[in-house]
């Protein structure tokens, strides 16, 4: 049943990282709040029309939901009275309202209540089976979200490179014969069957963490998108495993686990990455700013250097009056330049080495 | 129609809902030519350029290349975006992005092989970015990225190439690399079109210009049509600080 159920969990995590990294990389991430939501309408229609919940009806009529969600939104957008925000935030709650009301109202016995469509119900995926001639075949999750995941896997691996182009520069796409418009929808029906198989394991909201958090981490980390993708991977599989061991130590929802789980992993990476966390580059612009702030010490130096002014202009205490530096920010530079051996301090008056005037020669000719 | 022109455009169109940006633009570009598109801004140069190549739709008229429809003949078309219209944060290299040039000739799901990376390492270093082939995109300057545009364009190995501002924000170094770069295409025979803004340089690096202010005010060699007066119809009253130079 455990291992079942960590299956489950790591294959959503995998299936929603592939189509997340486009996504993010379009700058169209709240895509997949709207698509999976408004996928519901869809699911519950296939459910009036079928009376089962395992009929591929209701994800053929996801998809076309999710589809229309994207649809509706850019015949807003090109009607030009409707920013590309605002519309899709007037389409999914449409779609997802009718969805809601015909919920309440028509299916009131069924498994389908809000709670599950909101949340998930990933505990208890492994409770139903698939069977074959009275031979059970194991979770039908594992089954569903195991194609899904082969579908993913497929439109990564044979559309990569008009994905990348598609989503890098549309208009040499175009020009070159990969309608940017028919890419973008094999990635939209992507998003949205993973959407919908996602759904009974972590509800339609905590599925857009599982798309779009691993994709924005694996963003800071690596400047190759083949990587970003395998990253992505790593990150979904790691968040899920631990937030269902985290779910498991304070006995709480998995799903919400998992959310919280590739939460804090973001988190970490936007404080620590080694290439783009914020406290390196805070660090990197500070170190650029001093190393500025040198280069016009020895260039000033080097123009009062055996002046009449040289007495006055080249005393650490006229760099706070007339440039105007703050003390501490005057210090830490002079000492720095001093450090590197650029200047050396003479009774009070900053004088250039051979170094500091090379450095002020050349500073100059650029 | 004529086979001998590049591109003959008739009439074209171009609107959002009622306004024009392009008015009943006639345009006959001879093969082998370099010709700038000059004109001031909202002027419609780049809506023309991608009206041409289909990627907006034309409201009016009919574009032909090399007689036929851009559709048959897209292989023979380079194009070189304005540098700003992509986001240089994305995770890719320069190979990379010059390697898309081939994604033409490829095809759908083929992946470039051998052969298309050495084409695209022979792109890089024509445009003089050897040691730049695995740098991250986002760590070039303007000049560099625009070089790495032009590179790309080069792999496509096209008989047009059209371009969108190439000297918009770049060095003068990359300035003369670019321009001698397209004069090499031009002396071997391919056409060259560029959105040009710098009045002054059109007669150094081109030999044929279309001036155009929403309707197209003159084309041909710019010997003949690269006036004063043409000028002053293309720009109206802004145009004094050309003369000042000139006289």
């Amino acid at each position: 049943m455990i291992v079942e159920l960590l299956i489950i969990a790591v294959l959503v995590a995998v299936a929603c990282a592939i189509p997340g990294v486009f996504l993010v990389l379009k700058k169209m991430s709240l895509i997949s709040d709207a698509i999976s939501h408004s996928v519901l309408l869809g699911i519950v229609v296939g459910f009036m029309l079928t009376h089962s919940l395992s009929s591929p009806l209701l994800f053929i009529g996801a998809v076309i939901t999710g589809l229309l969600t994207v649809f509706l939104s850019e015949v807003l957008v090109k009607s030009r009275l409707v920013k590309e925000d605002a519309a899709i935030g007037l389409v999914f709650p449409a779609l997802f309202s009718i969805g809601v009301i015909l919920v309440s109202r028509y299916t009131g016995n069924v498994h389908l209540d809000t709670d599950a469509v909101l949340l998930g119900e990933l505990i208890f995926t492994p409770l139903d089976r698939l069977t074959f001639m009275g031979r059970d075949l194991g979770p039908r999750m594992i089954w569903v979200m195991s194609i899904i995941l082969i579908i993913n896997l497929a439109v990564l691996f044979l559309f990569f490179k008009e994905l990348k182009l598609a989503t890098f520069d549309e208009g040499l796409s175009a020009s070159l014969g990969f309608s940017p418009i028919l890419i973008q929808y094999i990635l939209m029906i992507d998003v949205s069957i993973t959407t919908v198989g996602a759904f009974d394991a972590v509800g339609s909201i905590l599925v857009v963490a599982l798309m779009i958090v691993p994709a924005a981490t694996a963003y800071l980390l690596t400047d190759n998108l083949k990587t970003m993708v395998i990253l992505s991977i790593i990150i979904g599989i790691v968040a899920s495993l631990l937030g269902i061991a985290f779910s498991w130590i304070i006995d709480a929802s998995a799903a919400g686990g998992m959310a919280v789980m590739v939460g804090i992993i973001f988190f970490f990476t936007f404080l620590f990455s080694p290439s783009r966390g914020i406290i390196v580059l805070k660090k990197r612009r500070k170190n650029q700013k001093i190393e500025f702030a040198i280069k016009m010490l020895v260039v000033h130096l080097l123009h009062h250097s055996n002046t009449k002014s040289e007495l006055e202009e080249c005393r650490e205490q006229h760099l706070l009056e007339h440039i105007n530096w703050e003390p501490r920010f005057a210090k830490q530079v002079v000492q720095k330049a001093k450090k590197d051996e650029l200047v050396t301090d003479r009774e009070g008056i900053l004088i250039l080495s051979k170094t500091g005037i090379n450095m002020a020669q050349e500073s100059m000719l650029r | 129609m004529d086979k001998n022109w590049a591109i003959d455009a008739e009439d074209i169109t171009i609107a959002y809902h009622d306004k024009p940006v392009i008015w009943d633009v006639d345009m006959q570009v001879p093969k082998g030519v370099m010709m700038a598109i000059i004109g001031p801004n909202g002027a419609g140069k780049s809506t023309l350029i991608k009206g041409l190549l289909g990627l907006i739709p034309l409201t009016a008229g009919d574009v032909k290349v090399f007689g036929e429809s851009y559709k048959k003949v897209r292989k023979k078309v380079g194009y070189v975006p304005q540098r700003t219209a992509v986001d240089w944060d994305f995770p890719t290299t320069v190979l990379d992005v010059v390697l898309m040039g081939t994604y033409g000739r490829l095809g759908w799901v083929k992946r470039p092989r051998k052969e298309e990376i050495i084409l695209a390492h022979e792109a890089i270093e024509k445009v003089g970015m050897s040691e730049f082939a695995n740098r991250q995109i986002s760590q070039l300057s303007g000049g560099q990225q625009q070089r790495v545009f032009l590179a790309r364009a080069l792999t496509q190995n096209a008989e047009i190439y059209l371009m969108d501002e190439p000297f918009q924000g770049v060095d003068a170094t990359t300035e003369r690399a670019i321009i001698s770069i397209l004069k090499e295409l031009k002396n071997s025979g391919k056409t060259v079109i560029a959105v040009h803004h710098d009045l002054q340089t059109v007669p150094d690096y081109f030999d044929w210009v279309t001036l155009l202010n929403v309707r197209r005010i003159a084309g041909g060699p710019v010997k003949e049509v690269f006036t004063k007066e043409n000028l002053r119809k293309a720009y109206g009253g802004r145009i004094s600080f050309l003369e000042d130079k000139s006289e």
